[in-house]
């Protein structure tokens, strides 16, 4: 089973998130239409990437936008849940010496300890982002059970993880969940909402461009969409 | 019943028919046939395939659900921040629902989408401007409008605003003829206090070609005048078309596609018979979109410009002041604290921001401009926008929703508002009949009349060449 899931799954893993990633990057672009849109993009192409940049710049800025400046301490709570969200995985050392051995690559690590926290990171703003979802009216009634499940998928393979690491109860029993977590959260990339890990890019650059060319842009005018 | 005598899936498109729609009082006769009218299941569900792609689809899918678009809605500020106002909300229980069940709703889910639809949202796009997605309810509720007004769920002063347009190519009767003779009157009227005053009707080749919005053909001709006055004064070599004259569409808040289409294209055609340098338009939010902004696309051009440029009078105005064309009387600008209104249409869809300020640098004495908070690209919608102004059957709703700009406006202490749309300008006036605060409010062109310098040589002379 280990061997399975850290072996030929994980080819058939990344190769679904690859495939079905690009998949939706390729369909969205095709499915622009410039008519339907009302937006000119390819006659002012210039225009309009440069609309899409700006947009997409001050979005992941933390407080960037107008947006972000309006809900200081949401952006807070947003921002270090994606970067523990991101980061983590990627430069986790132990992920790390897995890729060495399979690919015979390494990316920089990060220490242990930044590991851990931004773990606790991820699973507190979790918890926060579900109490959130109970808590404010205007979100409570937003929210339906695959929201809370997103939230799950999200937080898992951190949550596993550190029980892994810390040793709390069997170790291989939580080291496979962590391993079965993170495969599906990597699926989930693809078949769930979380699919704006690219989809998130792409809605910001399409507004981007909008503003960019039609509305200001070509009148010189910086807005930040 | 499948379809009404007054409502129905088919668009005004002959004078009797709109009579007889206009001869229902209030739409009585209309809402009810509305309650027995059937929903082509099949066309919704083929339109929706056909016209959502990327944009929409994505928008409503990728929807993270956060909520952080709910205060960016002045609509669920000033209605106790009731949850079911959620942009997010509002825009999944309708046009996401709909989606949901392909197309597959019955006539009481159409009712409460047309209720949403036009008096839950002004589509003043404020709420996409706080969305980490950029998704854009605005965009979506013109869509879902639509979808709507092709099933016949509109409400009676769209049909009739949208019939309007396809009978007299304009939002009220005002035919060609009557058009002709109500410049003609105005040039005349004028013509004492302003030797010279000529309305120019169908000049070839002019520097300017000038539209306007059909309230001021019908209710404030006055306007006309003051347009022809001010180009007068900065020496203009200017004209406006007898045809392709009305630059509004209703038909842009009814959700009248193809409406929208021809209003544009006698527009344009004006344009490409008279061959204008460029073309002014009026002080109007939508009338600016729908003929400078969206215009371009219902035409089918594909850079999305017009034939020829196409600017906002704010534009032009700001041009003569700076460029000294227009000069003002230092000692006639406004010295009483004033604020500006911002009108979503040209400022937060076209980022005409900045000009408008920089006019009132111009006639305001230095010191009493006061902003509105929020300002520009971020202020809110006058509280009548998107067709809320005219829709009778909505105006309780518009009332409330004039709250947000009456609190904005008596946090600046000012009692005159400078409202460079005529939405907003109706908006501002109707404020001040629900909620009276002793409120002036004022296009641009009658104020810079009374302060501006008037050329010796435009004064009228008496009798001995004398100026009187």
């Amino acid at each position: 089973m280990y061997n399975f899931l850290t072996g030929p799954m994980v080819w058939i893993t990344f190769l679904v998130v690859v495939v079905g990633l690009t998949y939706h990057v390729v369909t969205y672009i095709r499915g622009l239409d410039w008519r339907l849109d009302r937006v000119g993009y390819r006659p002012n192409m210039q225009h309009g990437l440069k609309g899409a940049a700006r947009s997409i710049f001050f979005w992941i800025l933390p407080w960037g936008s107008h947006g972000w400046r309006a809900k200081p301490l949401f952006t807070l709570l947003f921002f270090s849940f994606h970067i523990g969200l991101l980061f983590t995985p990627i430069f986790l050392e132990a992920h790390n010496i897995m890729l060495k051995d399979s690919w015979g690559i390494r990316l920089p690590g990060i220490s242990s300890g930044l590991a851990d926290f931004l773990s606790w990171v991820v699973v507190i703003g979790g918890i926060f982002l579900v109490l959130r979802r109970i808590a404010y009216p205007e979100v409570r009634i937003l929210t339906s059970a695959y929201d809370y499940m997103l939230i799950v998928i999200a937080v898992s393979p951190f949550l596993t993880g550190l029980i892994a690491r810390y040793n709390v109860g069997n170790y291989d029993f939580w080291l496979l969940i962590h391993i079965i977590t993170g495969h599906v959260w990597l699926l989930s990339l693809v078949f769930t909402k979380l699919n704006h890990v690219v989809l998130f890019f792409l809605s910001r650059a399409q507004l981007g461009m909008d503003y960019g060319i039609k509305r200001g842009g070509m009148k010189g005018t910086q807005m930040t969409w | 019943m499948p379809e009404g005598i007054l409502c129905n899936k088919q668009p005004i498109v002959t004078d009797e028919q709109l009579k007889l729609t206009l001869g229902d009082k209030s739409g009585k006769q209309y809402y009810a046939e509305m309650e027995q009218l059937d929903v082509d299941t099949d066309k919704l569900w083929s339109t929706i395939q056909n016209t959502m792609k990327s944009r929409l689809k994505t928008w409503l899918n990728i929807c993270a659900k956060c909520g952080l678009c709910a205060e960016s809605c002045f609509l669920y500020q000033v209605n106790d921040r009731v949850p079911e106002q959620v942009p997010s909300y509002k825009i999944h229980a309708t046009l996401g629902e709909l989606v949901k069940r392909k197309g597959k709703v019955d006539n009481a889910f159409m009712r409460k989408c047309m209720d949403i639809a036009w008096s839950w949202c002004t589509c003043c796009n404020r709420c996409g401007q706080f969305c980490p997605h950029g998704i854009d309810m605005g965009v979506m509720f013109s869509y879902l409008r639509g979808l709507l007004f092709s099933q016949g769920f509109v409400p009676w002063e769209l049909k009739i605003g949208s019939g309007m347009h396809r009978v007299y190519k304009a939002q009220m009767d005002v035919t060609t003829e009557d058009w002709v003779d109500t410049c003609e009157w105005m040039a005349d009227e004028n013509s004492e206090e302003w030797p010279g005053l000529e309305i120019p009707m169908d000049k070839e080749d002019a520097d300017i070609m000038y539209t306007i919005n059909a309230r001021e053909a019908k209710h404030y001709p006055e306007d006309i005048a003051e347009a022809a006055i001010l180009f007068h004064v900065a020496g203009e070599n200017w004209t406006m078309p007898s045809e392709g004259w009305e630059q509004t569409s209703l038909t842009l808040f009814a959700g009248d596609w193809e409406g929208c289409k021809q209003q544009v294209l006698h527009v344009y055609d004006a344009i490409e018979r008279l061959r204008p340098k460029r073309v002014v338009g009026t002080e109007c939010g939508h009338a600016h979109r729908a003929t400078v902004i969206e215009g371009p696309y219902w035409a089918g051009r594909e850079d999305g410009q017009p034939p020829r440029p196409y600017i906002h009078y704010v534009e032009w105005l700001a041009e003569m002041l700076r460029t000294g064309r227009i000069k003002i009387d230092p000692t006639k600008r406004i010295k009483e604290p004033v604020t500006l209104q911002d009108s979503c249409n040209y400022v937060r869809n076209q980022g005409l921001k900045n000009i408008t300020r920089e006019i009132m640098s111009y006639i305001v004495e230095p010191g009493y401009f006061v902003e509105m908070a929020p300002n520009k690209e971020y202020n809110y919608c006058c509280g009548g926008g998107g067709g809320f102004n005219g829709i009778g059957k909505y105006r309780p709703q518009r009332n409330i929703a004039l709250l947000k700009k009456r609190e904005q406006i008596l946090a600046t202490g000012c009692k005159l508002v400078v409202a460079p749309c005529h939405n907003c300008w109706d908006a501002i006036r109707d404020l001040e009949e629900e909620y009276p605060m002793g409120l002036r409010w004022s296009f641009l062109k009658p104020l810079v009349i009374k302060m501006m310098i008037v050329p010796d040589h435009l004064k009228p002379q008496d009798e001995e060449g004398e100026e009187e």
